[in-house]
């Protein structure tokens, strides 16, 4: 099948800034896509692009098979839930969702009939005659979101739309999307720079960074097999370790890193002998024990002494920071049902922490930057003055 | 406790507020009013004892087409400076920082210079040889073009009311200096920074990603700046339409200096009775008729509005009790 949405080559420049660079991207019929990014990566400079408020210097946008990138905002069948919300004040709830019916020239019968039942959907019947100033942020949301999508555009955009809500209500807005789209079943591209938000409603997610499209896959994909540091980093939390394969045979390889020692890890795209790699290892999927593992089925390799240097308990997990040699580690402990019965690992304990070789992920394209992204350890606290 | 403090806070605070209006406007007003049921002594003093005889003095078959003449030269020069000040309003608001700065400046620029002289230098642009006046003939003679081309009964419908006159057109008598037009002319040109600024002012707050909104719905530009822009600067507009308007009711200088014996409107009229005719009543009686034809309509579109507002209210509620089961209860 081929792609419903489509942006080739696609750049746009402001002054001496490149904030899309160069982005080719295919976006399917009735899919709900994501653009992932830091804040200023040209998310938001791609959308209005595709709304017709900027124009690319070069490349060409496609829409169902007919190249759309001349045409004016009001000729394209793509509406903007923006940001800010931008109801109009001076209207109804009523009015400003009937606004892009009225100008269709339907019958007024049927316009009826359409608001009423988006009204409906996103039950606000009863507030039909308020105005925008009346009503809280996420019915102003839920507003916004009617309004674009009352005459049934071929593609809806949201600009960072839960931004401006509080945690709860974001959340709750998240599970409401899904079901409208599950309902509308139109193309849904969503701009966010919060991951978990991406993550939980898309299909495919292209991760942006600088303008360009790092990585477009499915937020599993996209978690577990990053291709670039940056994808790793951004998405989620990660440890890095630096180093070069010293042996390969067969699925696994081995890489040699400094102050740490051997690692053995899982070699899908059969790398070379003597490349070096960063090999990127979730928190969740380093364990730490107060005695060594037991060798079997792979677990007993990838084994390091360290010590406890912090331990952040959240609730569903314990997030432990660990040293080993010169280098913090991060680890996350599940809690299993008897927390309080184990013997608990606290500050300064000396364990060993290991993960299973198919748990680290290569990554070849590593720049030093990315490392900023990944958390630090809390810096210790200094000296009290005094005591 | 608490309340009587914020009485008397509040109470402070809106007094010199207060005391201002009273001294300088409504004790002033009622004095003028009061002026009017009195004759007057030759000497241009006011009369001791009452009397209604300046009131009948005001039955003067002049005075009805003087007050109609001022009303609609008002109405015709704040339509068009309404008109003007909407496009550059939003153009300026538009604007970057910096030119804003300098564009906003230069609209007030003229104020540096004395109104009276202003007035006059327009007496020289608009001399029967200037080329405004050519303009204006070109402009005439494309009208009576126009007027030959249409149908005998379209010609016919509008001499009848009055927007056109046929027969040919006599340059002797189409001067702008001295006639109506060159009235509306310069007022619109002294009047119009009091209606961009207060537009302007409303079209700076206004929030532009509206117009994208519009936009991006399906409406053209010119749709989005009707029914999103305008309704949302409504404010500005009706002090800019106040601070034309009330002015223009009291002009007295342009019509004085461009409009000739042709144009006399109740500024003038009232300048004539109180200086020349030192007759105090009299000025103060044309003013009282004057604030009267203006304030009685006003007062009846506020009330219209009102009304117009409270059915919408009551539709609105039908509406929802008939969406809603149990809403009317
Ligand atoms: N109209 C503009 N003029 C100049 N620079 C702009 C403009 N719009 C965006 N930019 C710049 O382009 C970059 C990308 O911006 P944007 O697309 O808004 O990022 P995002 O939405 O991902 O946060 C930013 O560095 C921003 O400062
Ligand atoms: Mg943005």
């Amino acid at each position: 099948m081929s792609d419903f949405l489509v942006f080739e080559n696609v750049t746009k420049r402001f002054g001496p800034l490149t904030a899309v660079n160069n982005v080719s991207l295919g976006i399917k019929k009735g899919e709900f896509f994501s653009l992932l990014g830091p804040s200023g990566c040209g998310k938001t400079t791609l959308l209005r692009m595709l709304g017709g408020f900027e124009m690319p210097d070069s490349g060409r946008i496609f829409l169902d098979g007919k190249d759309i990138t001349d045409l004016s905002p009001n000729q394209r069948r793509v509406h903007t839930v923006f940001q800010n919300y931008a109801l109009f004040p001076t209207m109804t709830i009523w009015d400003n969702i009937a606004f892009s019916l009225k100008l269709s020239k339907l019958p007024k019968r049927e316009i009826e009939e359409k608001v009423d039942a988006i009204l409906g959907m996103i039950q606000m019947r009863e507030h039909a005659w308020k105005y925008p100033n009346q009503l809280s942020g996420g019915q102003k949301q839920r507003v916004a979101i009617a309004r674009a999508l009352v005459d049934r555009p071929q593609v809806l955009l949201l600009d960072e739309p839960l931004a401006a809500l509080d945690l709860k209500l974001r959340q709750h807005m998240l599970m409401e999307l899904d079901l409208i789209h599950d309902q509308v079943g139109i193309t849904f591209i969503y701009v966010t720079h919060d991951q978990g938000e991406a993550m939980s409603l898309s299909d495919r997610i292209a991760v942006m960074n600088r303008g360009k499209v790092e990585q477009l896959d499915q937020p599993a994909k996209i978690y577990e097999a990053p291709v670039s540091s940056f994808v790793a980093a951004f998405i989620g939390d990660t440890n890095f370790f630096a180093g070069e394969i010293v042996a390969a045979s067969g699925d696994y390889c081995t890489i040699r890193c400094e102050g740490l020692g051997d690692i053995q890890a899982f070699n899908d795209r059969k790398l070379l002998v003597g490349q070096n790699v960063h090999l990127s290892v979730r928190p969740e999927k380093i364990h730490i024990t107060l005695n060594a593992p037991q060798p079997e089925n792979g677990v007993g390799v990838n084994v390091f002494q360290s010590t406890v240097t912090d331990v952040i308990y959240q609730g569903v997990y314990t997030k432990y920071w660990i040293m080993c040699g010169d280098r913090s580690v991060s680890a996350l402990k599940p809690h299993s049902r008897f927390l309080l019965d184990q013997a608990p690992i606290t500050w300064n304990d000396k364990v060993y922490m290991w993960w299973h070789p198919d748990d680290g992920y290569m990554i070849e394209n590593f720049s030093e930057s990315d490392a900023g992204l990944v958390q630090t350890p809390p810096d210790a606290p200094k000296e009290f003055p005094g005591k | 406790m608490k309340n009587r403090k914020g009485f008397f806070s509040e109470g402070l605070l809106t007094a010199p507020s207060f005391l201002w209006l009273a001294l300088f406007f409504a004790i002033p007003t009622l004095i003028v009013v009061s002026f009017t049921f009195h004759g007057h002594t030759p000497n241009g003093g006011v009369a001791e004892p009452y009397s209604l005889e300046t009131w009948r003095a005001l039955a003067d078959p002049d005075y009805p087409s003087i007050i109609w003449r001022t009303l609609r030269i008002s109405v015709k020069v704040t339509l068009w400076c309404i008109l003007l000040s909407l496009p550059c309003a939003y153009a300026i608001a538009r604007m970057d920082k910096r030119l804003r700065a300098i564009v906003a400046g230069a609209i007030m620029l003229p104020f540096w210079t004395s109104f009276v002289v202003r007035v006059f230098a327009w007496r020289t642009m608009l001399h029967p040889d200037g080329w405004l006046q050519a303009c204006y003939l070109s402009y005439l003679r494309f009208n009576e073009w126009l007027f030959q081309c249409m149908p005998a009964f379209v010609q016919h419908t509008l001499t009848g009311l009055g927007l056109a006159t046929p027969g040919p057109l006599d340059p002797a008598m189409a001067t702008m200096l001295d006639s109506e037009v060159a009235v509306v002319l310069v007022s619109v040109y002294s009047f119009l920074p009091f209606s961009i600024m207060p537009i302007y002012s409303a079209a700076e707050k206004f929030d532009f990603s509206l117009m994208e909104a519009a936009l991006d719905l399906g409406a053209n530009s010119f749709y989005a700046f009707r029914k999103i822009f305008i309704p949302c600067i409504r404010q500005g507009i009706i002090s800019a339409v106040l601070m034309v308007f009330i002015p223009a009711i009291g002009s007295y200088v342009i019509p004085q200096m461009l409009g000739g014996t042709n144009c006399v409107l109740i500024g003038n009229k009232i300048f004539m009775r109180a200086i020349q005719n030192r007759n105090i009543p009299h000025a103060s009686a044309l003013a009282t008729l004057m604030a009267v034809s203006v304030l009685v309509p006003m007062a009846m579109t506020v009330w219209w509005r009102a009304r117009q507002k409270a059915r919408d209210l009551k539709k609105a509620d039908n509406v929802v009790a008939a969406h809603i089961p149990g809403a009317k209860a």
